[in-house]
């Protein structure tokens, strides 16, 4: 297993780029020196984002606009990854939505958006990169999950359901390029204070975007297989996993 | 749900809705809202200028990117939302400097800019204004506004100071100067009074930082004794992270009674006493001679649940009477003051039309709110102030008159012609009340 480059001067692809968590992990590594290549939906946010991380001391910061449900748009944005910065050492999968679960329920489509963008989307993408990281036989992908996949619960089923399918593909995953020495990370923040959370009463288990994304810069470091951030909800989801589902039905979780 | 309210914890506000600003190229509508808006950040103005209540605050602490940095010339473009701290840690490993920094690092850049704040260096640099190149100003009309010395110079001087109600700040640009490394040499003079204040203060132009602290519970022959601090910047690394967290945080609101007469006046006095020589010289690093609150995290809640007031005053130069005064004042008053810190202003003008400081000699002193006898003791200290054609800091402000800020910025009605129509506060509400 050939070791994975340090920090400094790695070649990352970012997805999701303009996300509070993946901006602190950028910056992480645009203070090391490191090359960028950002995806994300909007071209002024992308701008915004990599002008920063250009004064934070990142070599270069190459972006792309990219709806990552545009699964025909995925092979030329990895090409492009690849090409601009001369090949990769590390993917970040960092986009996602979370789904007003009560609209879910009541409208298909909204349930299928929402599978769409956390599951499907991201395992298109990961099908491309893990065949180009396995033929490189070196690397590391990283992908951000969510506690939320670690067990169904009715106020969130659906982006758990999407989250927790994703924790599987992973697994299978990481299993499979493990022989070629690629690194797979799942990476499983609990509640962190971002816009996508704006909108959720704020309680002291919230961790900042901060903490939670140089959290994630460590684990893709330590080659890590699956961590949460903060390090608390590893016990704090193993017991919500072991209630036996003949209780957990009843609970109002 | 995280509290909107400004560092003194008083007075309380309550806020229709807060909008958090994020990206500065999407689009922003603020034509829409019914109510006032004011721009947010840390809320490290201590009175009620940063809060507006019955109306709306546009938090701005998701704009906290920085968009250029010349390491050549030390110009740097950032976005409203960067805290000094950011700038700090960015740019003393590169060799650069803020080039004005007040007592936390915890504040923005837009805030910087709206309060116009100063320093430690203010006889040599002035205000932070004064080394603001250029601003974009997001109206409420949707119109964005490049301002400059050079460009809307109307519009720019009134924005240097003016408290953010002439628009939101997206982002901005500010020459940094050069520094010859992380550490800061230093000097701290114990002195008994302050005749031997103005004597020290004489010296200020050989030195880039100068600052007083004083026991403000000294009474008669011991009024106005302190330490005198005074240091350069000075080569050497710097050890400490400038974006580490504090060392220790007041984690909750404690009891009001626990800063009382007391514990003040021990703590004044030991304060003056920890120092046993007259003359102690050090170079250590920057941070705690620049920021030395900031290693205690949320020190405000020392004050308990009904807070604080800072009161901080200039007095016109040639006034050593008026600053005894008002020491004399605080220390006679059953108020419970904290140290009192004392520096003089130097001659560097202002670009800010509602700029506070001016040249003279400044004192600023926290109180514990402990209700209307508060209060009166500082409208007392206001008319001392007034009488020394003084002014009285509008950041640190939770109470003057309206009658004592029109008199104590003479400049009021040209900048009140630049507000745009949508921005308000609390604090502008109140002095602009007929």
């Amino acid at each position: 297993m050939s070791p994975l480059p340090k920090t400094g001067g790695a070649r990352v692809l970012i997805i999701g780029a303009t996300s509070a968590i993946a901006r602190e992990t950028a910056q992480v590594y645009a203070a090391s020196g490191a090359r960028l290549f950002l995806t994300g939906r909007n071209g002024g946010r992308l701008a915004s984002v990599r002008d920063d991380l250009l004064v934070r001391g990142a070599a270069q910061v190459e972006t792309a606009e990219l709806e990552v449900t545009q699964i025909a748009s995925h092979r030329s944005v990895v090409d492009a990854a690849v090409g601009s910065l001369g090949g990769l050492d590390i993917a970040l999968i960092a986009h996602g939505t979370l789904p007003d679960q009560t609209r879910c329920q009541e409208e298909v489509s909204a349930t299928l958006d929402a599978i769409q963008i956390n599951f499907t989307a991201t395992v298109a993408l990961l099908t491309l990169l893990a065949n180009y990281f396995e033929a490189q036989r070196r690397g590391c992908i990283a992908v951000i999950g969510s506690v939320a996949g670690d067990r169904g619960r009715q106020s969130n089923y659906v982006y758990g359901a999407a989250k927790g399918g994703l924790d599987r593909f992973l697994q299978g995953l990481r299993n499979r390029l493990y022989r070629s020495g690629v690194a797979v990370v799942t990476i499983k923040p609990g509640l962190v204070e971002t816009p996508m959370t704006s909108g959720m009463p704020k309680t002291p288990l919230f961790a900042s975007a901060r903490r939670v994304g140089r959290s994630i810069e460590r684990a893709i470091e330590n080659r890590r297989n699956v961590v949460y951030i903060p390090w608390y909800w590893r016990p704090v989801m193993a017991v919500i996993r072991w209630v036996p589902e003949s209780i957990f039905k009843r609970l109002q979780l | 749900m995280q509290t909107y309210q400004s560092w003194g914890r008083y007075p309380p506000a309550a806020h229709t809705r807060v909008l958090p600003i994020r990206w500065r190229t999407d689009p922003i509508r603020l034509s829409d809202l019914s109510e006032s808006v004011l721009p947010f950040a840390y809320g490290r103005s201590y009175g009620d200028s940063c809060l507006n209540n019955g109306g709306a605050l546009l938090d701005v602490s998701g704009l906290g990117r920085f968009i250029a940095f010349d390491e050549s010339t030390g110009v740097l473009r950032c976005e409203t939302g960067v805290t000094l701290a950011e700038v700090l840690s960015l740019a003393v490993p590169r060799g650069w400097f803020l080039p004005v920094v007040p007592g936390t690092k915890w504040v923005s850049i837009g805030g910087a800019i709206a309060n116009d704040i100063h320093g430690k260096n203010h006889h040599r640099a002035g205000t932070f204004g004064a080394h603001v190149t250029c601003l974009e100003l997001l109206r409420s009309t949707g119109e964005r506004i490049l301002c400059s010395p050079e460009r809307n110079v109307e519009l720019f001087r009134a924005t240097i100071g003016g408290l953010g109600l002439t628009g939101l700040i997206l982002w901005a640009e500010l020459r940094l100067k050069r520094i010859p490394g992380a550490q800061i040499a230093m000097e701290r003079i114990r002195f008994s009074g302050l005749r031997d204040f103005a004597q020290l203060s004489t010296e200020d132009q050989e030195f880039e930082y100068t600052v007083a602290w004083i026991d403000c519970l000294a009474r008669g022959r011991r009024l106005g004794r302190g330490l005198f601090l005074r240091g350069d910047h000075a080569p050497g690394p710097s050890r400490t992270s400038s974006r580490g967290k504090s060392r220790i945080t007041i984690p909750a609101t404690l009891p009001s009674g626990l800063v009382n007469r007391a514990t003040t006046t021990v703590f004044n006095g030991l304060y003056y006493r920890a120092q046993v020589r007259t003359r102690q010289r050090k170079t250590g690093e920057y941070e705690p001679f620049f920021f030395p609150l900031d290693g205690i995290g949320a020190w405000n809640r020392l004050y308990g649940r009904r807070g604080f007031l800072q009161y901080q005053c200039v007095t016109a130069n040639e006034s050593e009477g008026a600053v005894a005064e008002l020491l004399d004042q605080v220390a006679r008053s059953s108020e419970i003051p904290s140290l009192a810190v004392l520096k003089r202003f130097g001659t560097v003008r202002s670009p800010g039309l509602l700029s506070f400081p001016r040249p003279g000699i400044t004192l600023a002193i926290d109180f514990a709110m402990r209700g209307a006898t508060t209060l009166a003791l500082l409208d007392r200290l206001d008319q001392v102030v007034a009488a020394a054609q003084g002014a009285v800091y509008p950041a640190k402000d939770a109470r003057m008159s309206a009658a004592n800020f029109r008199r104590f910025f003479p400049h009021w009605q040209s900048f009140a012609s630049q507000v745009d129509p949508k921005f308000s506060s609390s604090f502008w509400r109140r002095v602009t009340a007929a």
